[in-house]
């Protein structure tokens, strides 16, 4: 039946606010932690979230009857209490598939939370989990080669992978930097990194990083006889430099190039991303201002989000916080989105804070990396925690060994490697974790210096942004 | 006073991927390696290969892959025939994980010279 045009301002709730809706496979579904303005009731909030975030705007406009919107338009359809908040709740909201364009993270976030974030009624509002729908993620690149693919380029297997971020972060050559690779690759890591903020500074061009980096990893690689990669940042200030970079590392025959995703942007990650499944290149993804976006608990976008955006538009490692590091991180939430990252079916847990079902079907799965103020004293906690798909970096805790970065780099290996056999043979990791790293240490003086120099090192600060639980 | 430093040399070697950087196994530890293999419903795999050419992707298999396997006692004696076939070839032991069709296990148990 046709609907006849009444100008005017309409509750949101009136149209947006439909709790007997049942979300479809195809809807994408999303979990927003909303805080109103005092005296606007719940359901009003709720819809005006749904509304602003897809079809709706704040007054009746004519145009709307030229379609039917009833098709088109955000539902939210359940509300439910934040546990031990009486200020904020959850609000379920299920987007129609045809509101986003295929294969576009990019348009999915722009919708989700653009303008909505800036609504007046609401005080604060976080987008704490997305269900992406089969239908979306098939029209999807994901990780350009994915953790399989990675390990056998790489010729690694049962244990995590090793690296560490070349440090310091700015200011060195690119001769002096190379050697600084080289001696962390000779002494047992598989990678080494760029820090997110090299890209290419008077110190340091990026080519002539890139030809040394280059010879640092085939000298580390013939002496040890094992596969070695080095992140190179291909992270620049236009698309078309970002791609000049990645070719030239393609040309220099390296494993792997890396990008800032969210610096950078989505639609170029998924560009570059495209460009690496291609060419057959590793992708390492940095992360640099999650923590702007994600560390409030009440405003922003919780990583879970961001790292399922990551999985979908393309990246072979991320960073996920090392939960026992400096940075910020719980263990149960991290489990959650490592989750997100590795597997291909995630169950809705509410202890790890996934709020619905997530079926990934056949897209690769993404390496966690945990980087960030760790060192040997935290390996047996870092195994237990990220198991085996996941990158282990150590830059302060490799450069900063009295024996320099190789002899650093060999503690690590040692140290990984004990505890991965300790795992296997059956042995409680973290709770023998000392006797483990001591034992191993008898066999290695670099491990003995290592858990020496650390044994004092602990980041104990109560986390900022926690589950919500009662 | 003789100046002494306290700083050490650090020698590259030359190392086989996992486990490379510990010392070699004893009989009970490779034990507890392949009961962890066939635990996590891994199939046991047995390659060898010249040193020459040890990274190359592909080593020689050992017959066949030991799919579905469980006798621990039937996988020491295929290493050991491996190794008694090939004294101067690496011999290494791989748990095959047909679900991520990765290898969830490798590592190197007899070193050939």
């Amino acid at each position: 039946m046709s609907k006849k045009y009444d100008a005017g301002v309409k509750e949101y709730r009136d149209t947006y606010w439909t709790p007997d809706y049942v979300p479809l496979d195809t809807d994408l579904l999303a979990c927003f932690k909303c805080t109103g303005q005092e005296g606007v009731p719940k359901e009003e909030v709720a819809a005006a979230v749904a509304a602003e975030s897809s079809t709706g705007t704040w007054s009746t406009v004519w145009s709307e009857l030229l379609t039917d919107l009833d098709f088109y338009k955000g539902r939210c359809y359940r509300i439910e209490d934040v546990p031990g908040d009486k200020e904020s709740f959850y609000a379920f909201i299920a987007y129609p598939l045809d509101l986003f364009e295929e294969g576009s993270v990019t348009n999915v976030l722009t919708s989700l939370v653009g303008n909505v974030f800036g609504f007046k009624a609401l005080r604060h509002l976080r987008l704490e989990d997305i269900r992406f729908p089969m239908a979306f993620i098939k029209t999807c690149p994901g990780p350009p080669n994915g953790i399989c693919v990675e390990r056998d380029r790489m010729n690694k297997y049962g244990r995590p992978l090793l690296g560490c971020t070349i440090k310091p972060k700015l200011g060195l050559s690119g001769k002096n930097y190379g050697r600084v690779v080289y001696e962390c690759l000779r002494g047992g890591l598989d990678f080494t990194k760029d820090d997110e903020n090299i890209n290419s500074q008077p110190f340091q061009r990026w080519q002539n990083r890139f030809e040394f980096v280059a010879e640092a990893v085939q000298l580390a690689q013939e002496e040890t006889g094992e596969k070695k990669g080095h992140y190179l940042n291909c992270t620049a200030a236009t698309p078309e430099e970002m791609y000049e970079r990645a070719e030239f590392a393609k040309e220099l025959g390296q494993p792997i190039i890396m990008h800032d995703y969210i610096t950078g942007g989505f639609t170029a990650n998924t560009g570059l991303s495209k460009w690496c499944r291609k060419n057959g290149m590793l992708l390492h993804i940095h992360r640099a201002m999650h923590a702007v976006i994600d560390r409030h608990p009440k405003h922003g976008i919780h990583f879970r989000v961001l790292a399922k955006c990551l999985r979908l538009s393309g990246g072979d490692q991320l960073h996920t916080g090392t939960v026992v590091g400096k940075l910020e991180g719980d263990r149960q939430t991290t489990l959650g989105f490592i989750d997100q990252l590795r597997e291909s079916f995630i169950p809705e847990d509410r202890t790890r804070g996934n709020f619905f079902d997530q079926d990934w079907g056949s897209m690769p799965g993404v390496f966690a990396v945990a980087s960030g103020g760790i060192h040997v004293w935290h390996m047996p906690a870092l195994v237990a925690i990220f198991g085996d798909d996941s990158v282990l970096q150590f830059g302060g805790g490799t450069h900063g060994h009295p024996w320099g970065s190789a002899a650093g780099a060999a503690a690590n290996r040692v140290a990984l490697e004990a505890c991965v056999k300790a795992r296997n043979a059956g042995r409680e990791i973290e709770k023998e974790g000392r006797d483990i790293l001591l034992e191993a240490a008898k066999h290695s003086p670099e491990l003995a210096i290592a858990l020496e120099t650390w044994k004092e090192i602990k980041f104990e600060f109560d986390t900022v942004d926690k589950l919500d639980v009662g | 006073m003789p100046f002494k430093s306290t700083v050490g040399d650090y020698q590259t070697v030359a190392t086989l991927e996992t486990f490379g950087f510990l010392p070699p196994m004893t009989q009970d530890e490779i034990y507890d390696q392949i009961a962890y293999i066939i635990a996590q419903g891994w199939s046991p795999l047995v390659e060898h290969v010249h040193p020459s050419r040890s990274m190359a992707t592909y080593w020689s298999f050992w017959k066949l892959p030991f799919f579905g396997e469980k006798d621990l006692g039937v996988i020491v004696n295929e290493l050991e025939s491996c190794h008694r076939a090939y004294p101067d070839h690496h011999v290494r032991l791989v748990g095959y994980d047909a679900y991520t069709q990765s290898q969830g296990a490798c590592f190197v148990v007899f070193e050939g010279r």
